[in-house]
């Protein structure tokens, strides 16, 4: 952010807060200098409304070509460092041209404001929403202060959440069926299931179940894919003979997953798998990967 | 593995251990200060030590306990915490975030125990949930301590009758369950344990297995302690189900240790309620599983339950034990027919056992299992393995032990087809068992009949078997087993004399097979007990009054004498003649008491024909022609003429002995057959003078020859014996024995003993002394005898 201009000679404190400030909840928020502040969360179609108040420094008055706030919705590519894609964009005059001797305050409000995607911070890619002060001035430069937030959606129960099921195997080597009783997960939820063993002539050493992230930026030959495991969870220790069945039972709440996002505005997608791993006492690995989909539910407490 | 595979693992179970310490440690400190998630995340890390394939079973256990003791610790934590208000649920959630499987199975059977406690859910579903988790530790050793932990934590929490945890969700069949499905996983993978790893190491891993067996074992045992397993349960579901992983398991070891399991840690009143079942599974089992020992101790078990206490036997007859157990041991023989005989006789040995504790009244029932044993030893002929005859020896002592008494043994009519499988040396052993039995308890064989039998039974020690030479055998064993034939023909006894009669023709039929070896042994005995029987006859012919000796009566001495006489002349014909000649004036003096006179003369005859013909060794001579005087002595039946004949045959033979002393001895003996004190009409003082006399020349022959080859005279001992025998018969007032004879053999002896060429004898001076001492007195005495003795200077 610009700060350098305000940290270098410092003109005036700008102070955003919002209405419901005390109330709301906060969320911790990573920054980009890898600080981790608590930042306010909203969801969409919600009002977002508060003050802003500019103190100018002791003795000194503030020219301006007139004060306005921003909302907006970013998409930042990494590999595309300082661009960003304004997605959302709504602005505010809080003042005609003029000059500020003491403090001041504006009030502000964007009522139900329209913030489809949420807050994601990836490998590769950046979504985030921003309010932007705006205090113009033509010679000296512009004063901006900004404030982050953090928009989270919840989504519905899905209708259909078939289990996963599927036997797979290598030929006169291994087979083995599995389930796991969803295919859709909340953030919160856990994968309950079975890994049944049809099959089994190799001497397997444990298996792990990894749920891995899978992001992908941009669009036709630029894209970038990267894919991350977020978990690896145990399921089995040592040599299963045939007919053992194998529990599965893995909460998703210790991870810090998101939800599944499908082509977010044309810039990215983040996909998540959950990769059944099998090791041998040689070290060779047997996966199977599988595409669930993570979702927000609404929190009931 | 490595080279050095024992030094290595302590290093690795150190290694363990430090990095456990440590843990531990941290784990301590953030409990102290309440942090539950790092506590969370140091036990984890602590329990991952538990995690190495590095340690044997031993060295695992070491690392195991001590990891143990740690979670004590944590779930006293736990508990306190959910007293804190933290919820017992979120706590066992809290524990499954753990990445690695082992450590959060650990940390979640130690809240499982806690959540248990807590009852805010019903147990069965925690203790389910449990025993389902754990399915994720498929590696034996790993697997098998975790359930054992999860068993160690849950035995005192589970739903069983009485318990706090029991409710309306939760019932005994949950905690049964719940052991169950334990039980069987840790069997599965126990059982796996010897296919893992090379084919090399399979010794050490069946070692390695067989002490993690316990680990297993213990469920049976946790399901034993279940109040609730009453005999219904127990026979509608544990032990279905628990025979169903032992016959499916397909595992030598397992199969083994688990049936023997079973039997140990149930009650026996559930095996004999369930024998249908139990015994069903025995035929199903490996056949490399040593099911005769396991079987073997079932019946022991119920043997002793059948003993304890008179109230259960009636159960083992409603419910048939014996036929139950009969068949089963048939169709595991059938089903393993490579069973060792050793392990045949066994099985039959304790079903004997069985029996005789539960039926002691069923003789037929003990019949039948030695006749089934013969059905399954026959072809199998002389069974060579030490172990089977070792067995057999006990199957057959068993009804002795039992019984105390042969006669009961005797009634079984296969007894003695078992004995036939014998080898020669074990049979005798046992034919020795069975006298001994006999001795000890005193048991008397009246009947013909049983004489028979028994002698079947121990035909071993009677004669030689076909064609199996003798040599080897040991001569003083040889001695010992026939001396104890000797006695056993002394338990023989019937007051009836007709029966007895039969006894001993039975007993004499049987002995006359035993070959020359034995005949030495076993004759003497059958002679008095045959010389018994005629001095019984004599006795009641006496008493009764009528005509005793009756050609026409069965039983007859005169009978009895003509079968003694053939028997010693077939011991004569044995190169015994010593012993022959012994019998005979035994026999003689026998018919001397029966009055018989000519059967009498006829056993002297013998024993002179033997003594002339068969006795030459002169040591021998001395002794029998001694011991022909002292009978002939005794001998009153005969008349003068059949006498004279007799005594002066035996002073003929003495004269002829070779030795001077000898000679001299036996004829001064001689002496006595012309004076016997209560029959006047054979006191002859002449000839007793004669023989005394005869005697004397002789001594003083010897006393000349002594000088001639030695230089000097020999003792005068011999002297000394005489005038003892002149004094005898002058005190018995033979007036042919005068006071100068005796006057001047004391002289005699003087001199010669004052002759410079005498050499000295200590016990010939302290013989004339003593002899000295007694004249002077009888000179003393006064009287008659004083009187007598009176003229005589000493």
């Amino acid at each position: 952010m610009n700060y350098l201009l305000g940290a270098f000679k410092p003109a005036c404190n700008v102070l955003i807060s919002f209405n419901d400030g005390k109330n709301r909840k906060q969320v911790p928020f990573k920054k980009e200098n890898g600080q981790t502040v608590t930042v306010p969360l909203f969801h969409s179609q919600e009002n977002i409304a508060g003050k802003i108040t500019i103190e100018p420094m002791q003795g000194k008055k503030i020219d301006h070509n007139g004060i306005k706030v921003e909302l907006l919705g970013q998409i930042e590519m990494y590999f595309d460092r300082g661009n960003f894609y304004d997605f959302t964009s709504l602005v505010r005059e809080l003042d005609v041209p003029g000059e500020i001797y003491e403090r001041k305050t504006y009030p502000f409000e964007f009522s139900t404001v329209e913030m489809p995607y949420e807050t994601y911070n990836g490998v590769n890619v950046r979504l985030r929403y921003v309010l932007k002060v705006t205090i113009n001035r033509g010679y000296a430069g512009s004063i901006i202060e900004y404030q982050d937030f953090v928009v989270r959606n919840y989504s519905p129960l899905p209708q259909i959440n078939n289990s996963i099921k599927m036997e797979v195997g290598i030929e006169d080597c291994l087979h083995i069926e599995f389930e796991y009783n969803k295919s859709k997960y909340h953030l919160k939820d856990v994968i309950i299931g079975k890994i049944y063993f049809l099959l089994v002539r190799i001497k397997i050493k444990n298996m792990d179940l990894e749920i891995r992230r899978r992001e992908s930026t941009g669009s036709g030959t630029n894209t970038h894919v990267e894919t991350e495991t977020l978990a690896k969870f145990e399921l089995m220790d040592g040599a299963p003979v045939r007919g053992e069945s194998i529990p599965i039972r893995l909460f998703l709440s210790p991870y810090e997953l998101t939800p599944t996002h499908h082509n977010i505005n044309n810039k990215f997608s983040v996909k998540y798998f959950l990769n059944l791993v099998l090791v041998d006492e040689e070290d060779r690995r047997y996966f199977k990967q599988q595409e669930i989909t993570m979702y927000r539910l609404q929190e009931t407490s | 593995m490595m080279i050095d595979g024992t030094e290595d693992e302590e290093k690795f179970l150190a290694a363990g251990i430090a990095g456990l310490q440590q843990n531990s440690f941290y784990m301590h400190r953030a409990l102290d200060s309440n942090n539950l998630r790092d506590a969370l995340k140091y036990s984890a890390q602590m329990l991952s030590e538990l995690r190495t394939s590095k340690l044997s079973p031993h060295k695992y256990y070491e690392l195991y306990m001590r990891a143990f003791d740690q979670l004590r610790k944590l779930e006293m934590f736990f508990e306190e915490e959910t007293r804190r208000g933290c919820s017992i649920i979120d706590l066992y959630e809290l524990v499954q975030h753990a990445g690695n499987i082992l450590p959060r199975l650990y940390l979640l059977c130690t809240v499982g125990s806690v959540y248990i406690k807590s009852k805010e859910a019903p147990a069965k579903d925690v203790l389910k949930d449990l025993v389902e988790m754990c399915r994720g530790i498929q590696n034996p050793v790993r697997g098998l301590f975790l359930r054992s932990y999860l068993s160690q934590v849950s035995k005192d929490k589970l739903p069983d009758i009485g318990s706090e945890y029991e409710g309306d969700a939760d019932t005994v069949s949950d905690a049964v369950e719940f052991v169950l499905q334990n039980f069987t996983e840790m069997n599965k993978l126990w059982v796996r344990m010897q296919h893992q790893g090379p084919s090399r190491e399979k010794e050490k891993r069946e070692k390695e297995r067989n002490e993690l067996r316990d680990l297993v074992g213990k469920n049976l045992h946790v399901l034993s302690q279940i109040e609730g397993v009453d005999l219904e349960m127990y026979k509608d579901v544990v032990l279905p189900r628990v025979l169903e992983q032992v016959v499916n398991c397909k595992d030598e070891l397992a199969q083994f240790y688990l049936m023997d399991c079973i039997i140990q840690v149930f009650p026996d009143e559930y095996h004999l309620q369930t024998l249908d079942v139990l015994l069903g599974a025995y035929p199903q089992l490996q056949s490399s599983v040593d099911i005769k020992t396991v079987l073997s101790q079932l019946m022991e078990r119920l043997s002793n339950y059948a003993a304890s206490s008179a109230e259960v036997l009636p159960e083992f007859l409603q419910v048939e034990a014996f036929s139950k157990l009969s068949n089963a041991i048939g169709k595991v023989i059938e089903a393993q027919p490579d069973m060792p005989t050793a392990g045949v006789v066994t099985l039959y040995s304790s079903l004997l056992t069985f029996t005789l504790h539960v039926h002691p009244d069923r003789l037929d029932y003990a019949d039948q299992v030695l006749g089934a044993c013969v059905k399954n030893l026959s072809g199998k002929g002389k069974i060579e393995d030490k172990k089977a005859t070792k067995q057999i020896v006990a199957l057959l002592s068993a009804p002795l032990e039992k019984y105390n008494d042969i006669m009961t043994a005797l009634k079984l009519s296969n007894y003695p087809h078992v004995m036939e499988f014998l080898d020669v040396p074990t049979n005798k052993v046992m034919a020795t068992v069975i006298i001994q039995s006999i001795m000890k308890n005193g048991t008397r064989i009246s009947t013909s009949d049983k004489v028979e039998s028994l002698f079947e039974l121990i035909k071993g020690l009677i004669k030689d078997s076909d064609g199996t030479p003798d040599d080897e055998l040991d001569e003083d064993d040889f001695k010992e087993e026939q001396n104890s034939v000797a006695r056993l023909i002394q338990m023989f006894y019937n007051d009836d004399p007709e029966e007895m009669l039969k006894i001993i023709e039975t007993v004499r039929k049987h002995i006359l097979t035993g070959g020359p070896k034995r005949l030495p042994f076993t004759v003497p005995p059958l002679m008095f007990s045959s010389l018994k029987l005629v001095r019984q006859l004599q006795g009641q012919s006496q008493s009764q009054e009528e005509n005793p000796f009756g050609d026409d009566a069965s039983t007859s001495p005169k009978k009895i004498f003509q079968l003694l006489n053939q028997t010693i002349e077939t011991l004569s014909g044995v190169l015994a003649p010593e012993l022959a000649l012994q019998l005979c004036l035994q026999c003689a003096e026998a018919a001397n008491d029966c009055e018989l006179e000519p059967v009498a003369y006829e056993f002297f005859t013998q024993a002179y024909i033997l003594y002339e013909e068969e006795i030459s060794d002169s040591r021998a001579q001395v002794t029998a022609i001694h011991l022909i005087i002292g009978t002939l002595q005794r001998m009153h039946v005969f008349g003068v003429e059949n006498r004279d004949t007799l005594t002066h045959k035996a002073t003929g033979y003495s004269a002829k002995l070779l030795k001077k002393p000898d000679q001299c001895r036996a004829v001064y003996a001689c002496s006595h057959l012309f004076w016997v004190d209560d029959h006047d009409n054979m006191k002859d003082g002449e000839r007793v003078l004669l023989c005394l006399k005869r005697a004397l020349r002789i001594a003083n022959a010897a006393q000349q020859m002594a000088n001639a080859a030695r230089g000097s005279t020999g003792s005068v001992m011999l002297f000394i014996e005489i005038l003892n025998k002149y004094l005898y018969f002058f005190e018995k007032g033979n007036p042919q024995v005068t006071v100068a004879a005796i006057q001047g053999l004391i002289e005699l002896i003087m001199n010669e003993m004052q002759s410079d060429t005498a050499t000295p004898d200590p016990s010939a001076d302290a013989f004339l002394a003593t002899t000295m001492r007694y004249i002077q007195f009888q000179k003393q005495k006064g009287g008659t005898v004083g009187e007598k003795y009176e003229p005589i200077k000493v």
